[in-house]
């Protein structure tokens, strides 16, 4: 297991690295002069000029790529053009939003999902699956953003059971109300695709041979299902599920600007909108590091749930 | 000497029997081709004129004239949404195509040549499918710019790995196979040998795919859109409607609720026609 | 043969069928066995022949969707096995009767120590703490002969090798000292040296426990080895029911004859090897008269119209599904 971990874990440098470089290029395949790009037509060559030594867009490139990537390692991500911050202070200050808003995503998929899945998969062809397959496949045809603003509608504006815009009360009761709506739009997502790749690996596993075994040692259905099936089941759900968390990311952000809530969605756009370029390549690198953490950190539990790698 | 000639896979007939009787395979079959019939006689269909600005009539609810509505100028919903799904049609499939040509041949040349050349391409890839589709096509979009070629080649980008991963696996088996051992012996170079006789065998796998990931490459372009990095106004796609109803949320629910049923049954289709097509080739996920 | 009332099993007229398409066909048809206490009754038939079904109807393991038993009962301790609930199955399995498979690298899960899957079997139907289990587990682990049975009760399986694992699985379905063993092909997937060493234990433990054996196989040479008495399946019937040295001695219905000629022996050069002709007939393309006719040396007109019945040949215990063999014999 020590040898697995270590091996995951150096396999997460060079993808940061890969990640990082290919941030570095794409930030700089905006075309056209970037610093004209930022401060617009209007502003004069004494500024432009400025601008780009402060960026130092006009040293060579890989100059440039070498002082990127230290400043990325030493936790300097550059500071928001728009705002002055240092981005980590943007991000921090929007942070736990999002975590939270994620947390409650992941645990509405999960514990709904989980039961469905499973129900699916044990009462295979009955109205159980055939429903649970459809809301599932329906689920997760939705955009994020789509089923955000259908459920905005219902339930924001026609039916006024959740604040329409974010309130800013700081009460327990005051943040769930602003957390249910979003937190239910990305859960359900998540929950559909919960329930697909749990129906999936259930079947896989209620085929296998020990499953009969342990039929025929007299285990009953119960300890049978969740004892046993589960128990192997769980294990490339686990995996496919930490492979959803990019999409997850994806889908908070589309969230965070539907129901108006702060987190690393909104900051995006903004600095789209505002054009504020480094602020988006903090976030980026951000962005990255996170799938890589994640990715890590699921291979991890994947090792530790499945005795076949735990003791090789 | 003839040249050898080329195994077609053998399963065309017992695949088409397989989804053929899939009931949602139907479903989702018509589904789209009404939508493509739409979106290809769009101009024959639409009432009205998509951009045509009506100031007196901006913000009607549905009526008999405007059957969905009206926007913030006045412009007919209906006939914008018929009209985008021109763009939205148009860009899955143009991005999916890009990204397939790519992505195979990347997925084909890494499966053939294996070794470090493949290892090192399969990292890249893996890096690439971590990725939130959505932030990566966000991150090359707004890099480019807002239009509809910097659209197309955003999202291909972000649905090139996927291809590469499903062209290289049928690759590796197939290169073992005898008859590429054949051709190699008849002196047959590396182009012609995966050009001539491992794509044609492996290309149904591909196509296959690429129906659920045009679905996937339609709902990133509608969120693009909606973000404001899609295909720039006065040009009607529905993630822009969207997002213009959004904005106008509280002056008429029908601004917003169309345009997202429109993407909703487009990707829905698209979802379970990919679905069956994908089931028939593995059974084990019906529950048999 | 035995009495009736001394059998430890009884299976009268036991008619298993699959649903394919839109119809139910029988994959065992009208099966009569009795396994007597303390005795090894060994299946014997090609693969189709309805073997392992047989073993399965008994415990009612087969598939819920899609198999049922559609006739006949299963006579065990005063009860019908085949009309209990699933419930009460439960209890019986593991417990009186125990099962034991082919394929043991994928028949024990992967993600439970091999001592607490023993120890399950025993937390199930006995009382008494999960210590006190996994204490007998490490009995019997040492009973099937595992060396360092202490430290390799909490390895998973996969640390084993395909015959510790058939003895694992030995030990499981021992742990409850069931009265009957049913073995499908236990063997089969295991070396020829590993073979002979885990048939060896399982007759030891048989008669340490005093258990009756229901030995599925198609391979003769271990039929030989350990079977007291062999029924030959052909097409989900029995064709020949006979002691294992009448068997070998007066094999009867062409089927076991053609059998024995195919099996390679030591004695014979592998010219003479003579595989039979034809193929089993499919669930759904029954022939209305005799099932192995079409493939028979011997077959006559009435072979292909009348199906024929399990009838005595010389003696009373050796019986036979053919007519025209048994008048054979009987004159010879």
């Amino acid at each position: 297991m020590i040898r697995y971990a270590i091996k995951r874990l150096l396999l997460a440098i060079p993808t940061l690295f890969v990640m990082l470089t290919a941030i570095f290029v794409l930030v700089r395949l905006v075309p056209g002069d970037a610093a004209s790009v930022i401060l617009g037509d209007q502003a004069t060559e004494a500024s432009l000029r400025a601008l780009r030594t402060r960026l130092g867009l006009d040293q060579p490139l890989h100059v440039q790529y070498l002082s990127f990537i230290g400043d990325v390692l030493s936790g300097n991500l550059g500071q928001s053009l728009s705002s002055g911050r240092s981005v980590a202070q943007e991000v921090l200050l929007v942070l736990p939003y999002t975590i939270e808003l994620t947390l409650a995503a992941i645990t509405i998929g999960v514990v709904l999902g989980l039961p469905f899945g499973i129900a699916a998969a044990v009462g295979r062809n009955s109205w159980v699956d055939y429903a649970s397959r459809l809301v599932s496949l329906v689920g997760l045809s939705f955009p994020a953003f789509v089923s955000g603003i259908l459920l905005l509608i219902v339930f924001a504006i026609q039916l006024g059971w959740f604040p329409v815009l974010n309130t800013s009360g700081s009460g327990a009761l005051e943040r769930l109300r602003n957390l249910a709506l979003p937190a239910f739009n990305l859960g359900i997502i998540m929950m559909a695709y919960v329930v697909r790749v749990t129906r999936a690996s259930m079947l896989g596993v209620l085929g296998e041979d020990y499953i009969r075994t342990a039929r025929a040692k007299g285990v009953r259905p119960t300890r049978l299902i969740l004892r046993h099936a589960l128990r192997n089941g769980l294990i490339p759900i686990v995996t496919v599920v930490g492979l959803y968390f990019g999409t997850l990311i994806g889908n908070s952000v589309l969230t965070e600007i539907i129901f108006n809530r702060p987190g690393l969605g909104k900051l995006i756009l903004g600095a789209l909108n505002a054009r504020d370029y480094t602020l988006l390549q903090g976030l980026m690198i951000i962005f990255a590091i996170c799938v890589i953490v994640v990715n890590t950190l699921t291979d991890l539990a994947y090792g530790l749930v499945d005795p076949r790698v735990k003791y090789k | 000497m003839a040249a050898t000639a080329t195994l077609v896979s053998p399963r065309p007939g017992t695949l088409w029997t397989a989804f053929a009787s899939n009931r949602l395979f139907w479903v989702g079959l018509v589904l789209l081709a009404a939508i493509i019939i739409v979106a290809v006689f769009a101009p024959l269909i639409a009432p009205h004129d998509p951009l045509e600005q009506n100031i007196v009539v901006r913000l009607e609810p549905p009526s008999a004239e405007f059957l969905l509505g009206t926007d913030g100028y006045g412009r007919d919903v209906l006939s914008r949404l018929i009209f985008g799904a021109r763009i939205s049609l148009l860009v899955g499939f143009l991005a999916i195509l890009v990204a397939m040509i790519i992505g195979a041949t990347i997925g084909i040349v890494a499966g053939y040549v294996g070794g470090r050349f493949d290892q090192l391409v399969m990292g890249l890839l893996d890096v690439m499918l971590s990725f939130p589709t959505l932030l990566l096509g966000l991150m090359i979009a707004a890099m480019l710019g807002a239009s509809l070629q910097n659209l197309i080649i955003a999202i291909a980008i972000t649905e090139i790995a996927p291809f590469a991963r499903v062209a290289r696996a049928p690759t590796i088996s197939l290169k073992q196979r005898d008859f590429v051992e054949a051709g190699r012996a008849l002196g047959f170079g590396p182009v012609r040998i995966m050009g001539v006789h491992i794509l044609p065998n492996m290309i149904s796998d591909v196509i296959v795919m690429s129906s659920l990931w045009m679905a996937s490459a339609i709902r990133t372009e509608a969120s693009l859109s909606f973000i404001g990095l899609g295909v720039p106004p006065p040009t009607p796609t529905w993630g822009s409607m969207i997002r213009e109803g959004f904005e106008n949320i509280l002056d008429g629910w029908w601004l917003a609720v169309f345009p997202s049923l429109a993407i909703l049954v487009t990707v829905l289709a698209l979802n379970l026609l990919g679905d069956a097509l994908r089931d028939a080739i593995d059974p084990k996920l019906r529950g048999e | 043969m035995t009495s009736a009332s001394a059998a430890a099993l009884d299976i009268r007229n036991l008619r298993t069928e699959f649903k394919i398409g839109e119809g139910w066909y029988p994959a065992v048809r009208d099966l009569s066995l009795s396994l007597a206490p303390n005795e090894t009754l060994a299946i014997v038939g090609e693969s189709g022949s309805g073997k392992s079904v047989t073993a399965l109807s008994i415990l009612g393991l087969l598939p819920r969707a899609g198999a049922r038993i559609g006739a006949g009962e299963v006579l065990f301790d005063g009860r019908d096995l085949a009309k209990l609930s699933e419930r009460e199955m439960s209890m019986v399995r593991g417990n009186a009767i125990a099962m034991i498979f082919q394929e043991p690298m994928t028949s024990l899960n992967p993600t439970m120590t091999v001592g607490e899957q023993i120890a399950e079997a025993i937390v199930i139907h006995r009382d008494g703490s999960r210590k006190a289990a996994m204490a007998e587990a490490l009995r019997l682990l040492k009973e099937v002969k595992i060396p360092s049975a202490e430290s390799r009760i909490h390895d998973y399986p996969h640390q084993f090798s395909g015959g510790m694992r058939q003895r694992v699985m030995i030990a499981m379905a021992l742990a409850c000292r069931p009265k009957i063993l049913l073995a499908d092909e236990p063997t089969t997937a295991l070396d020829v040296t590993i073979q002979a060493q885990v048939l060896l234990q399982l007759n030891e433990l048989k008669q340490a426990y005093g258990m009756s054996v229901l030995f599925i196989t198609h391979n003769l040479g271990v039929v030989a080895q350990i079977a007291d008495r062999v029924a030959v399946m052909y097409a989900g019937e029995v064709v020949e029911l006979a002691d294992v040295d009448t068997l070998f001695a007066r094999p009867t219905h062409p089927y076991t004859e053609a059998l024995l000629r195919a099996m390679p022996r030591a004695d014979q050069s592998s010219d003479s090897l003579d595989p039979i002709p034809g193929s089993v007939p499919a669930l759904t393309a029954m022939p209305p008269g005799c099932a192995y006719a079409p493939r028979c040396p011997y077959r006559q007109v009435r072979c292909e119209e009348q199906r024929p019945e399990l009838a005595p040949a010389k003696d009373a215990s050796h019986l036979v599904r053919c007519p025209v063999r048994i008048a054979a014999e009987v004159s010879a």
